[in-house]
């Protein structure tokens, strides 16, 4: 299974990375490699088996609603890049 | 010319009034808090870090399930949704994709007549409802954002209708009702102001009468109900004068502009594909038990139509009073107390529930809930002023008194003397004295301007403390004047 460069192209934009083309073409292979490697599991039958989202037996694990402190504003804010107003300051994305 | 009709599905986002965030222990509501102080490692999305569903955002769902007659599933998964915004931190949204906690269901909205046309019940079929997570807030400071991550995993219900509603007349009495059943059974505070009840409607429009469904147009950011009906109105509109011309309608986006009232295009849509749903590994399904189920149908009120429908049934009230009183639930227990304790002539009592203490929950800000003055002393003050103990003024004050005191209405007429002076000498005297202090009142009376009666009257009750029979007062002073 071959990638092509427009999908390439489409995975790096929903993730926000601009690549060079040169790097386009590196990820394009090693994506389709990783694919194909994958791929190798479609040989297994499992059309008798349900789609296993856990290998433990089905049972909730729930917490009581009871709210406790967490981070400080400070300890929050320590690795932002850029903060304003006690805020995150982020360039704008969609315009 | 063609007559077309509107084909509208609303999806709705319902804030939970849980105490804590759905995957963390952060405090969820965080109105009037400064920002980012209501966030940790986990909502945050800091690596290492693993959620934990609260349990009381399953049990608010459930209970939100069987009051919309959904089916219920026994195992429901939640989902990575993926998508790159500032305002979410972790890279995706956790949510519920292909396996949600409930399916189907409905909502009978009554629809009022209008110039349209008569009264009608409009069901409006549920898609699906599943709980996810809310993302953080996103501000515009010039031509940077300030993020603030207090609302980042505050829990919500996401409810999504069949394309069943036909205007946005229709659009606007579901929320409504969905409002008011969301309090009733308290599982969420609904204020649209604050943004605990958020609306984005799907709108197409086809020739009146038809099946087909056309392509529609996605209307979000509208946060007030009016706000929903203008949208749509305007949204309907402008679909139909670009298929009259010729045009074909596309799938946009749109954003509602509440203070230049129009609606303005948007990005185009993300496909779904693109979001690369997949199990979220962190979480494990939640599994129900018939008995949980049954728990919460036995937790179940009864619903606000369902009240509304027996008050006017059991209580002979007029729809008016009904639909008044079940407006809240608080408000029909103490009407259906008051009026059970009471014993006969309901409508009295709703009388006085919607002149007197309705007026006394407004002007204090309170619910029915929230009152000293309990059903049984409301019911006991009709009854002294049947029996004419008191006043039908004195009654209307007694309820302050009793709101302000809670003393019960027996003991404040007691110790406040209020008991209704209905004996004829007593009011006599006093009607003598301020006939013989206003000679010029009499004079204008006896030349033929008798509605100075009330003025009288109105003397005699000052001086008395308000506790003459006004009846009384007046025939022994139309005596006296004759």
């Amino acid at each position: 299974m071959s990638l092509t460069l427009a999908e390439v192209e489409h995975i790096a934009a929903l993730a926000r990375l601009e690549l060079t083309p040169e790097e386009k073409e590196r990820f394009r292979a090693q994506l389709s490699a990783i694919l194909d490697y994958a791929d190798r599991l479609q040989a297994v039958e499992t059309s008798d088996i349900p789609p296993t989202s856990s290998v433990l037996p089905p049972h909730s694990a729930l917490r009581p609603d009871e709210p406790r402190p967490g981070l400080s504003l400070g300890e929050a804010l320590t690795n932002a890049p850029l903060t304003e107003d006690d805020q995150f300051r982020v360039p704008p994305v969609l315009e | 010319m063609t007559k077309y009709e509107a084909v509208i599905g609303l999806e709705t986002h319902i804030q939970l009034n849980t105490t804590s965030k759905i995957f963390c222990v952060c405090k969820a509501d965080s109105w009037n808090d400064p920002p980012n102080t209501n966030i940790c490692p986990v909502c945050t999305g800091l690596p290492g870090v693993l959620p934990v569903l609260n349990q009381r955002v399953v049990e608010k769902a459930l209970l939100l399930a069987v009051a919309m007659h959904a089916e219920i599933q026994p195992e429901s998964y939640f989902d990575r949704k993926n998508y790159f915004y500032p305002d979410l931190p972790k890279g995706y949204q956790i949510t519920q994709y292909d396996r949600p906690i409930a399916l189907g269901g409905w909502l009978d909205v009554p629809v009022p007549a209008s110039p349209a046309g008569g009264a009608y019940i409009r069901r409006v079929g549920i898609a699906k409802l599943h709980m996810e997570e809310d993302a953080g807030k996103t501000r515009n400071a010039g031509h940077l954002r300030q993020i603030d991550f207090n609302r980042c995993g505050v829990p919500l219900i996401e409810m999504v209708t069949n394309p069943d509603l036909r205007t946005a007349a229709e659009a606007a009495q579901y929320l409504t009702r969905l409002r008011q059943l969301l309090r009733w059974i308290g599982v969420s505070e609904a204020d649209m102001e604050k943004g605990h009840l958020r609306c984005d409607a799907n709108v197409s429009i086809r020739p009146a009468g038809s099946q087909v469904l056309n392509p529609k147009t996605e209307i979000k950011n509208v946060n007030a109900i009016d706000a929903v009906r203008e949208a749509i109105e305007k949204e309907f509109e402008r679909q139909v004068r670009e298929v009259e011309a010729g045009h074909r309608i596309e799938a946009w986006t749109l954003d509602w502009d509440e203070e230049a009232q129009v609606l303005r295009k948007m990005r185009s849509k993300e496909t779904e594909a693109d979001y690369r749903y997949f199990r979220e590994p962190d979480l494990l399904p939640v599994c129900l038990t018939q008995a949980q189920i049954d728990a919460a149908a036995q937790e179940m009120p009864e619903r606000p139509l369902d009240r509304r429908a027996r008050f006017m049934e059991t209580y002979q009230l007029p729809e008016y009073d009904a639909e008044i009183l079940t407006a809240e639930r608080q408000l029909s227990d103490f009407f259906e107390a008051a009026a059970t304790a009471y014993g006969d002539e309901p409508k009295k009592v709703s009388n006085w529930m919607m002149n007197e203490v309705l007026r006394m929950l407004n002007e204090q800000g309170l619910t029915a809930g929230e009152l000293r003055l309990q059903p049984a002393h409301l019911a006991e003050i009709i009854q002294l002023v049947d029996d004419g103990a008191v006043n039908a003024a004195t009654g209307k004050a007694l309820l302050a008194k009793v709101q302000q005191s809670g003393r019960s209405p027996a003991q404040v007429v007691a110790d406040e003397g209020l008991a209704r002076v209905s004996d004829d000498s007593a009011i006599r005297a006093v009607v003598e004295a301020v006939l013989s202090e206003s000679p010029k009142e009499v004079e204008s009376y006896r030349a033929g301007k008798v509605t100075l009666i009330g003025w009288f009257v109105g003397q005699v009750m000052r001086r008395m403390g308000g506790k003459a029979d006004p009846a009384l007062a007046r025939s022994i002073l139309e005596e006296l004047l004759r």
